[in-house]
């Protein structure tokens, strides 16, 4: 496997599987299935709200999760804020963290001088993407690991289109067959 | 108050777990849109796995629910592909850029911002979508199992052959 020239990684059916059973638990001992793109739309609700509270309060959409005089801050959201600490613990304890602005196989493709045109590129899939995932109802956690798990028809649906659309744009970025 | 600590706990979870398994990557998220690195699918069918034969198990015994998402094949679709689009230029999920950024992969700011931002642009259009896209072909919060009249046992040995023997065909290829 590819694991051995990147220290501090764990195979990734092992790291899957234990994510599973923590998974589980959740379910088991909260009631709460894994999603992410919810705590979005609470954000953007909550950012929104500090300029034009009325305009929040009137949408329709921004009303399903944040009522009134309530900081819109819920279990997702504060999962969502573990990811990142998780995450850092991970890669602090294990050397792997890296500052870094341009992936490695983005300045292979568009040369690393691209810094810019990577923040916006990203900024506008950012953009898309969340969009889609509303619209869809969930995006990879949500759809893909909690609604596959389940054996819902919706997240086995969406999660095959995620792909589709993601293979399509990958496509069309990069030329096949360039590493 | 708790249930706040909880969410906290289980994302550090998540989170030190994604980036053990490599999955916060760019580079590992197209390398798998390009076919060519499966590290994100291998850690997702994992994860699958043992969350489907956990959840059925305790649901059986009573002990959890169900949450079911609604199939509305409208939106499911459409949006489903808009979220690859979008999956396929970042190459970040909503969950993993926050996990991303904890690993310092700078880029994946831009990503976060750009998803509040599209958070907030589908607000503004939920009016119209609702009314449209999101009632087309709606066969609400359905099971692949009671779609199919089966036991849910039968698809969950099924999803686990058809993973096993996807797993095996990675490792062959080298993916």
């Amino acid at each position: 496997m590819k694991q051995t020239d990147d220290p501090g990684s764990w195979n990734p059916y092992l790291a899957g599987a234990l994510t599973g059973l923590v998974a589980v638990a959740s379910v088991f001992f909260t009631g709460k299935y894994f999603g992410a793109s919810t705590s979005f739309v609470r954000t953007a609700g909550m950012l929104e709200r500090l300029v034009n509270p009325e305009r929040v309060a009137q949408n329709s959409y921004f009303s399903k999760y944040l009522e009134s005089g309530v900081s819109g801050i819920d279990w997702q959201w504060m999962f969502v804020v573990g990811i990142l600490l998780g995450a850092l613990i991970a890669a602090v304890t294990s050397g792997s963290f890296r500052l870094q602005a341009v992936p490695d196989m983005w300045q292979r493709r568009f040369g690393v001088k691209t810094g810019l045109g990577r923040f916006l590129t990203s900024f506008i899939g950012g953009a898309i993407l969340l969009f889609g995932a509303r619209l869809a109802g969930g995006c990879p956690s949500g759809h893909g690991l909690s609604g596959v798990m389940q054996l819902a028809v919706s997240g086995l649906v969406a999660l095959v289109c995620f792909f589709a659309g993601g293979m399509l744009v990958a496509r069309l970025l990069y030329r096949k067959g360039d590493e | 108050m708790n249930l706040l600590i909880w969410g906290l706990v289980t994302g550090v979870l998540f989170g030190f777990l994604l980036q053990k398994g490599r999955v916060l990557r760019y580079d590992k998220q197209l390398g798998a849109l390009r076919l060519i690195d499966m590290t994100i699918v291998k850690f997702m069918f994992s994860t699958v796995l043992v969350g489907m034969v956990g959840i059925y198990l305790l649901n059986d015994l009573g002990l959890v629910e169900l949450k079911l998402k609604g199939a509305v094949l409208g939106s499911n679709i459409i949006g489903g592909l808009v979220f690859g689009v979008g999956w396929g230029l970042v190459g970040y999920c909503p969950g993993t850029s926050l996990g991303a950024l904890g690993e310092g992969r700078v880029d994946a700011v831009g990503g976060i911002l750009g998803m509040i931002f599209g958070a907030a642009a589908f607000a503004e259009v939920y009016p119209q979508l609702k009314a449209s896209v999101m009632t087309w072909g709606d066969y609400g919060k359905i099971t692949l199992p009671q779609l199919l009249g089966v036991n849910h046992w039968l698809i969950v040995v099924v999803m686990i052959v058809l993973a096993l023997g996807m797993f095996r065909w990675f490792e062959k290829k080298g993916l």
